[in-house]
């Protein structure tokens, strides 16, 4: 066999243009006539707009227009004619739309200018006047009038069906905890702000370059949202800054910039300030509660979780939150509940894994006090309750290698060392503490449609309208598309993030390389088919009696697998069939069939080692081994660094990442990256990935099941966890900063 | 139901009447080893004077005030976050950002190849920053250790967080003892 570009670990081939500042982000286009937009932030959480006063602004030299609700261009009267793909239930925020605050920090005007310093001095002279009413941003003060959301968001399934009588065992179980556990709201900051840069194309033609995670979700919303037909709406975003979820939907720097082009029937360009990155979407507050009862034998005998997140006053916003708890371990007797409050901020947003982290903290923190409780392991206690189908939904899993993951990461990270008792382990003045949790995230794959086409210079373009938002998409593709051509990846080239390419969802839900890669591989299968067909019918062809089964595809070749003597070459092949090129386009799609009898999810055990001064209260993560079973890993090198991203991404929400909002002004007071810490260099130590082997033949024909949000799941709960065994303090609510750790009782 | 007169939260008081546009200022810097004779506004930063008037947006934005690391670029030599830097304030400095690290026949800095080689980026938009950062600190010669790395890259922020990559990517370049 020859080797595969599939398996094997290649750098990034987007590498280059990546470390030489060549790769071109949506705020980095630009076009001769190209004026800046600034948008002016609100003051306040409630209430209508009494007056705005633009004259000042507009007699700033170089200031174009201000835009506000009063000269607003018209755009859609409905309001779902504002829903984007990803939309929950609801009636999208609509900038400008009116005088109605909702939440704080929304936009109100838009300074449009020749140059950004202009449209920034020009904003400050805007003023606005307020009539304020009472709000509210605390869920606390919200929760006794949660609800079960009337309508369910597509895409998210809610809480399974209770199973059994969990009140009763939870009663007459020997063994119980229960508790009550919270995170903090966290923002995604990826580090490029959202931007939106329109190119004025003449005849209202419009090319938009969107900071998205799906450049067609854009396309719609604009022509949508504006009435204009998907010809004249181009959008090219080929680089994504890092979005982690925040560039699923439309935000509204988009609707702002395409709302001013239009208007002034010139290019403009619209980017966000660093603290305007907290005036959308964020991962929501949640009050949860966990209680489990278990036998004395440590078999679990009820499992109840429940929840209750912020949404909007405009959206009902979901996330499979609870739902985990059903799934994850063997119970005859489980309830989840998942409901909503309103809270005056603006509506949550999917961010990395959206709801399992947060659900699998409490849920994963609660089996850690369960194990301590019950004098049991933590990794015996998972394996005793350790589940072969998916109980929530009785359905069977396509694959789970889990019980390898805890074996191969216990191993690694040299568990069977672990003294269970609390505060036993000390190294000069640090407390030592080992911890560990499960995480579990849905394996899906997305119909997709993918084109391949070989020219007869030997080289190969694979193309779909996906995204790369730093998860590796490009190369992948490239390997994909590489070993079904028998090219070297030099050759081939992978276009994503543009409308006008072959459909794709918004790269999300780890589904990308699951589905995307699929089509990739069918389009080029097609391809080979029609090159095999010329090279057989060549006159004299050493082919001439082969199937293509045959044969192999390798060193541009097409030789006989029993006699690679034997062969064609790829462009002699396309000169024999008379053509300039192969060109097929193809799609992929999940088989029904295996969706209705299976689940299909990824898995991972986490192990975490924090050392602990308690005088300081400090608490520094210095170890993590995160042991994941994902199906076939396309490249262990991008493979590796996605899930080191994503563990980082949970230390964040384990150790730092919190959006304080004041509650009197009901707003967020930390809306920078000095405020909002997230994991810096020094916080990060050594994190070891270990890939389980896992054959899955049902998630997708490529036998992948994604990697993007799995790293950051149970990460938190294995820190939290770990903290306990340094210090013997239970510390439920994130992040666990050094107030928590000094003020913390020790648990009984 | 309190009536407000607020400014529109930008954080300073409105000015009633503008005054016209500050002048521009003449400036000379070398940029990418190109001497570059410009006219500015006293209140635009290095990096927008880089990347709006310049085009050259390898120099990234992350926050606009100095706390993401993703504007770093070299000035004679030093890193320094250039979004802190008023441009009029480097007359006659020069400047180095990532489009001027690879060598004119297009070969990559030793850094940049190590972040490739290394994985030391997911998304590339702190990458140039990092950079720039990770050459600074390799000349100014104090980092040791990967504990050193660490603590003398942490002000440069990854999102995706690729940092231990990245350390691994110095390493390998200060073992190396290739960096110009």
């Amino acid at each position: 066999m020859h080797e595969t570009h599939f398996g094997s670990p290649r750098n990034r081939v987007d590498g280059r243009l990546k470390v030489t500042g060549a790769a071109p982000y949506a705020g980095e286009f630009t076009a001769p006539d190209l004026a800046h937009g600034y948008v002016v932030s609100g003051a306040i959480a409630k209430g209508r707009i009494k007056s705005i006063d633009t004259k000042a602004a507009l007699a700033v030299p170089g200031v174009v227009q201000v835009f506000t609700h009063e000269n607003r261009p018209r755009t859609a009267f409905r309001s779902n004619a504002y829903q984007d793909e990803v939309a929950p239930p609801g009636k999208p925020f609509r900038a400008l739309y009116d005088e109605r605050i909702v939440y704080s920090g929304q936009p109100v005007a838009l300074v449009v200018a020749e140059d950004f310093e202009i449209a920034r001095y020009a904003a400050s002279l805007v003023r606005v006047t307020y009539e304020a009413e009472p709000h509210e941003t605390d869920l606390e003060k919200v929760r006794g009038k949660a609800y079960v959301p009337p309508v369910k968001r597509q895409g998210i399934s809610p809480p399974p069906k209770p199973r059994g009588d969990s009140e009763a065992a939870f009663g007459n179980s020997p063994v119980k905890v229960k508790a009550g556990y919270r995170i903090a709201i966290e923002h995604h900051n990826p580090m490029e702000p959202h931007a939106t840069t329109v190119v004025w194309e003449g005849d209202e033609r419009i090319t938009v370059h969107d900071k998205i995670q799906g450049a067609q979700n854009s396309q719609s919303y604009i022509t949508s949202v504006f009435g204009l037909p998907s010809s004249d709406v181009r959008v090219i975003s080929p680089f994504v800054g890092g979005a982690f979820g925040s560039g699923l939907r439309p935000q509204y720097q988009l609707f702002l910039a395409v709302m001013a082009a239009l208007e002034l029937k010139r290019s403009v360009r619209v980017v966000l300030t660093r603290d305007q990155m907290f005036t959308m979407g964020y991962r929501p507050d949640g009050l949860q509660e966990v209680a489990l009862g278990a036998n004395q034998d440590a078999s679990l005998q009820s499992i109840r979780h429940d929840l209750i997140a912020n949404t909007s006053t405009w959206e009902d916003y979901q996330e499979a939150t609870v739902n985990w708890s059903a799934m994850l371990y063997h119970c005859d007797n489980v309830t989840t509940t998942h409901k909503l409050a309103t809270t005056d901020l603006y509506t949550p947003a999917d961010m990395r894994a959206p709801g399992a982290p947060t659900g699998l903290f409490a849920m994963e923190s609660a089996m850690d006090e369960l194990a301590h409780k019950l004098g049991v392991d933590p990794v015996q206690l998972r394996l005793r309750n350790y589940a072969d189908i998916d109980e929530s939904t009785n359905k069977y899993h396509t694959s789970k290698e889990l019980r390898a993951a805890y074996q191969l990461g216990a191993e690694r990270f040299g568990w069977s060392k672990r003294n269970p008792k609390p505060r036993s382990m000390k190294e000069g003045r640090e407390l030592i503490g080992w911890g560990m949790a499960t995480g579990a995230w849905e394996a899906q794959m997305a119909q997709t449609s993918a084109r391949a086409t070989l020219t007869v210079d030997g080289r190969l373009e694979v193309a779909t309208a996906s995204a790369d938002i730093g998860t590796g998409t490009y190369t992948i593709l490239t390997q994909i598309a590489a070993d079904a051509l028998g090219l070297p990846m030099e050759r081939v080239t992978t276009k994503l993030g543009d409308s006008s390419l072959p459909k794709s969802p918004v790269e999300g839900g780890s589904w990308t390389a699951a589905s995307a890669g699929s089509a990739v591989e069918l389009a080029c299968h097609k391809v080979r088919e029609t090159l095999f067909k010329y090279a057989r019918g060549m006159d004299g062809s050493p082919l001439a009696n082969a199937d293509i089964d045959r044969v192999a595809f390798h060193g541009e070749r097409i030789a006989l697998i029993s006699d690679p003597s034997r062969f064609v070459t790829l462009t002699d092949a396309l000169r024999a069939g008379g053509v300039e090129k192969i060109e097929a386009e193809e799609t992929a799609a999940p088989s029904k069939l295996t969706q209705m009898r299976y689940n299909s999810f990824t898995h991972s055990a986490i192990f975490a080692e924090v050392r602990v001064d308690e005088e300081l209260g400090q608490v520094r993560v210095t170890r993590i081994v995160d042991a994941v079973a994902a199906g076939r890993i396309i490249n262990p090198k991008t493979a590796r660094s996605q899930i080191i991203g994503g563990v980082v991404f949970g230390i964040g929400m384990a150790m730092h990442e919190e959006s304080m909002p004041d509650h009197n002004l009901g707003r967020f007071m930390n809306h920078n990256l000095a405020e909002y810490h997230v994991p810096a260099n020094a916080d990060i130590h050594g994190i070891e990935v270990i890939f389980v082997e896992e054959h899955d033949t049902l998630t997708s024909p490529l036998g992948v099941k994604g990697l993007g949000e799995i790293g950051i799941v149970g990460t938190a709960a294995a820190i939290a966890n770990a903290v306990f065994h340094a210090t013997g303090k239970r510390i439920r609510e994130l992040p666990i900063t050094i107030d928590k750790v000094i003020g913390t009782p020790e648990a009984a | 139901m309190a009536d407000l007169d607020l400014p529109a939260r930008q954080g300073f008081a409105p000015d009633a009447s503008p005054a016209a546009l500050p002048s521009e200022i003449p400036l000379t810097l070398t940029i990418n080893g190109e001497r570059r004779e410009l006219h500015v506004r006293p209140w635009t930063t290095l990096l927008d004077l880089l990347r709006e008037d310049l085009h050259l947006y390898g120099t990234k934005k992350g926050c606009d005030h100095g706390q993401c690391g993703a504007c770093t670029v070299l000035v004679n030599g030093q890193r320094i976050n250039s979004c802190l830097a008023l441009a009029v304030s480097k007359d006659g400095c020069e400047v180095t950002t990532v489009e001027g690290l690879a060598a004119s026949d297009g070969a990559l800095h030793p850094m940049q190849e190590a972040f490739i080689e290394h994985d030391a980026f997911q998304c590339g938009y702190c990458t140039p920053g990092q950079i720039c950062s990770a050459i600074g600190l390799v000349h100014e010669g104090h980092a040791r250790t990967p504990e050193e790395i660490r603590e003398q890259m942490s002000g440069n922020i990854c999102r995706c967080g690729a940092y231990t990559n990245i350390v691994d990517a110095i390493e390998d370049v200060l073992a190396k003892g290739t960096t110009k």
